[in-house]
């Protein structure tokens, strides 16, 4: 390790004490402001695991049932707190495990650190019990990575793990430590990093394409604006909320951007993408200036891209250099920090209201809403809706609540009914789409706003991925709402292959076990319901418990999730039905 | 497609630190593009590395790439120029039978016209070493190949660009 890249404060550091690397690393986070970590102990960190004990009263770690399950519960804690995310894992599988979380953690620009132990420095390649080159595995799905063979580095690269995790777009860290490492003790002192000389985490917003990104808003008839999670992650949310009221445009969200602005906004035009609203996705062929704030022209969002957006100039406000052009050409690219940008666009921009144009956004929503809302909100067939379960979530928490979702059809469900008076309040995997985010994430973020309800949505399928967090549930006693939509399928396999493989449902039918039973095997309170007439009292009978709740509510089997763009179809083909 | 294709040289300035050979590899394999030649050596800079990549691809593709390869954490700053742009070399080594240089009259006229040099001599071979253009050294494989090759080895392009690369700059607002 090349400490000579970590350029850090002139603070004082603290005084040197001899300790040894575990200790080191514990010394390390807390210095960070780790209070709760996610991890699973093993053979090649359990030196560092007898050092939490030492510190248990001063760090809180949560043993998870799994190690996926420790990422994406510190994956839940990052994105309702904005703080760094922290697992803990062994060497071998116990690295392993993480992956899918930290590849999760890597499409979503999440912050996470994730420590791993590994084997002494002197079995390193020898195919050692429980070896595997973990720095290898997760090169591509992390932001940085990097391997400690002593002790004496550990400080630096810690601070620069923090640092980088959490600075310019967020992201993955994982820091592999050797056994022999953990135990040799050198002189500590700590300093926290805040530039490194090779990255560039951010860089202060263009005034030049400010001015032009301005002149476009203010000359355009139908400008549209689409935001992403970089709104949040920037803590840009008054600063978006402005420019849109200022200029009176229209504005769309992406799935991780979702809560950013109250959904009863009267210019939330709801969601873009595959499963997004009507209006948004057929007006995107039609407006002519299309601002891009914090997002990154997802495949999901855009559909076909040769007919995306081909009428209209794109203005892209984006952190990250690359996303620039990468999917979608663009006439002016704003780089930086969203919350700066929007700032500094503000005073430029002319008040305006585009009624007219405002109207067709209204007129869409309404032939969705008769064609589709109206029935997945309010049926009047016999079988539950997942719809009218989120709906009446949103009666219950008055649209206080942080909903997690997992990923399939009642992720796409929530994320389009769920109410959100406050950001941070939609948890979901949305590039990676990862089955079994649900309930760990839920974790988390409950763990990390515990003043917040948070209610976890999740289907059948991926509700038994990662099951056994019901244990972590029951262990930690925290108070999680957890609903799980069973349709006895993994639904959006069925809904694809219902829509374009001839019904043919090969291993999508699910026989399940009694949830109920096992939830209660947990001690955590359960009740399953089957009919209209339950749904509102148990959700209310949820919402007031005091303690965990699982809920499981038998919804139609075949139901669909509808607007939908087909995979390659331009968003104004988007379906109705 | 194949026809906006160009030759495009990489230019990477990069921390020397462990696994990003790895890392920046990475970023043609997901997108199955071929390297055509890959080097890597200390730069101008004192503790910088420099990886030098060819690569043939469309214009606004490698665009996508230099950008995905300044993202790296460890990389300080990453450039393409086309050949034009830049002043390049290749160097090889050839391995050939000592009877050859003796005997055929013809080796040494190659030797002599191509400009290549001999490393070193011995009963059994001589080896001889050659920079140049990679077409300039193709041709000498085809001229020895009549004759046998018993080791033939050529390395990654190396090049240097016309115009000054502002790398120390920037480093220097750094420090």
């Amino acid at each position: 390790m090349d400490i000579e890249t970590v350029k850090t404060t002139d603070v004082a550091t603290a005084k040197t004490v001899r300790i040894s690397g575990s200790e080191a690393i514990i010394k390390c986070m807390i210095a960070e402001g780790v209070e709760t970590l996610y991890g699973y102990p093993g053979g090649a960190i359990m030196p560092v695991y007898d050092e939490l004990y030492k510190y248990r009263d001063q760090i809180h770690h949560v043993l998870t049932r799994h190690e996926q399950g420790a990422a994406h519960a510190a994956q839940g804690y990052a994105r309702i707190s904005g703080k760094v995310g922290v697992a803990l894992a062994t060497s071998g599988p116990g690295a392993t495990n993480l992956i899918t979380g930290i590849a999760d953690a890597q499409i979503d620009s999440t912050p996470l650190v994730c420590i791993t132990g590994q084997v002494a420095s002197h079995l390193l390649g020898s195919d050692a019990f429980q070896e595997t080159d973990i720095v290898g595995i997760s090169t591509p799905v992390t932001k940085w990575n990097v391997q400690i063979t002593k002790a004496a580095d550990i400080p630096e690269v810690m601070a620069k793990a923090f640092y980088i995790a959490k600075s310019g777009r967020p992201g993955p860290v994982l820091v592999d430590i050797t056994k022999d490492a953990q135990f040799e003790e050198f002189d500590f002192s700590y300093k926290k990093c805040t530039s490194v000389r090779s990255y560039k985490a951010s860089c202060k917003p263009n005034i030049e394409a400010i001015q032009k990104a301005a002149n476009l808003i203010n000359g355009a008839k139908k400008p549209m604006i689409v935001w992403g999670q970089g709104v949040i992650l920037g803590k840009a949310e008054a600063e978006l909320k402005a420019v849109i009221e200022k200029a009176g445009i229209p504005s769309a969200w992406t799935i991780l951007g979702a809560s950013a602005i109250p959904t009863e906004h009267p210019l939330n035009i709801g969601m873009v993408g595959m499963h997004g609203n009507y209006a948004p996705n057929m007006l995107t062929n039609e407006c002519d200036v299309l601002i891009a704030i914090g997002m990154r022209f997802d495949d999901r969002v855009t559909g076909n891209l040769s007919t995306y957006a081909k009428q209209a100039k794109v203005i892209h406000f984006e952190i990250d250099p690359a996303e620039i052009d990468k999917n979608v050409k663009t006439d002016v690219a704003v780089l930086g920090d969203s919350k700066l940008s929007l700032a500094e666009l503000l005073p430029f921009l002319n008040e305006t209201s585009h009624n007219e144009w405002h109207q067709k956004f209204k007129d869409l929503y309404a032939i969705e809403f008769e064609k589709v809302i109206k029935d997945d909100l309010h049926p009047t067939k016999e079988g539950l809706t997942m719809g009218e379960v989120i709906n009446q979530i949103n009666v219950q928490s008055k649209g206080d609540a942080a909903i997690v979702s997992d990923v399939g059809q009642h992720q796409m469900i929530a994320c389009r009914y769920a109410k959100f008076n406050k950001t941070k309040s939609n948890i979901t995997s949305g590039g990676l789409g990862t089955m079994g985010f649900g309930l760990p994430a839920a974790i988390g973020a409950k763990m990390a706003a515990p003043e917040r309800d948070v209610v976890v949505i999740i289907g059948d399928g991926g509700f038994q991925m990662n099951i056994q967090e019901l244990g972590t549930i029951f262990q930690q006693k925290v108070p999680v709402k957890i609903v799980v939509l069973n349709n006895e399928f993994l639904g959006m396999v069925r809904q694809w292959q219902q829509l374009f493989f001839d019904k043919r449902y090969a291993s999508t039918e699910m026989t399940n076990p009694d949830f109920v039973t096992i939830a209660k095997g947990y001690y955590i309170a359960a009740k399953k319901i089957t009919k209209r007439e339950e749904l509102a009292g148990a959700i209310e009978e949820m919402m007031t418990h005091e303690g965990a709740y699982f809920l499981e509510v038998c919804v139609e089997k075949e139901d669909n999730v509808f607007p939908m763009i087909p995979t390659g179809a331009s968003v104004s083909d988007i379906r109705l039905s | 497609m194949e026809s906006n294709q160009n030759t495009y040289t990489i230019s990477i300035y990069t921390e020397n630190n462990i696994g990003l050979l790895n890392r920046i590899s990475a970023i043609f394999q997901r997108r199955h593009i071929n390297i055509e030649s890959l080097n890597t050596s200390i730069s101008e800079i004192e503790d910088v590395s420099r990886f030098t990549i060819v690569v043939k691809l469309e214009e606004d593709r490698i665009k996508k790439i230099v950008g995905q390869i300044e993202k790296q954490v460890e990389v300080i700053k990453a450039y393409y120029h086309t050949d034009e742009e830049t002043i390049y070399q290749e160097s090889c080594m050839f391995k050939l039978k000592s009877d050859l240089l003796f005997e055929e009259r013809e080796i040494q006229n190659i030797i002599k016209e191509s400009n290549a040099r001999i490393v070193t001599v011995n009963k059994e071979f001589f080896v001889l070493e050659k920079s140049g253009k990679r077409n300039e050294i193709e041709q000498l494989y085809r001229d020895f190949s009549v004759y046998g090759i018993m080791q033939f080895v050529r390395s990654g392009r190396i090049a240097v660009t016309k115009e000054e690369m502002k790398i120390s700059q920037m480093l220097t607002a750094f420090n």
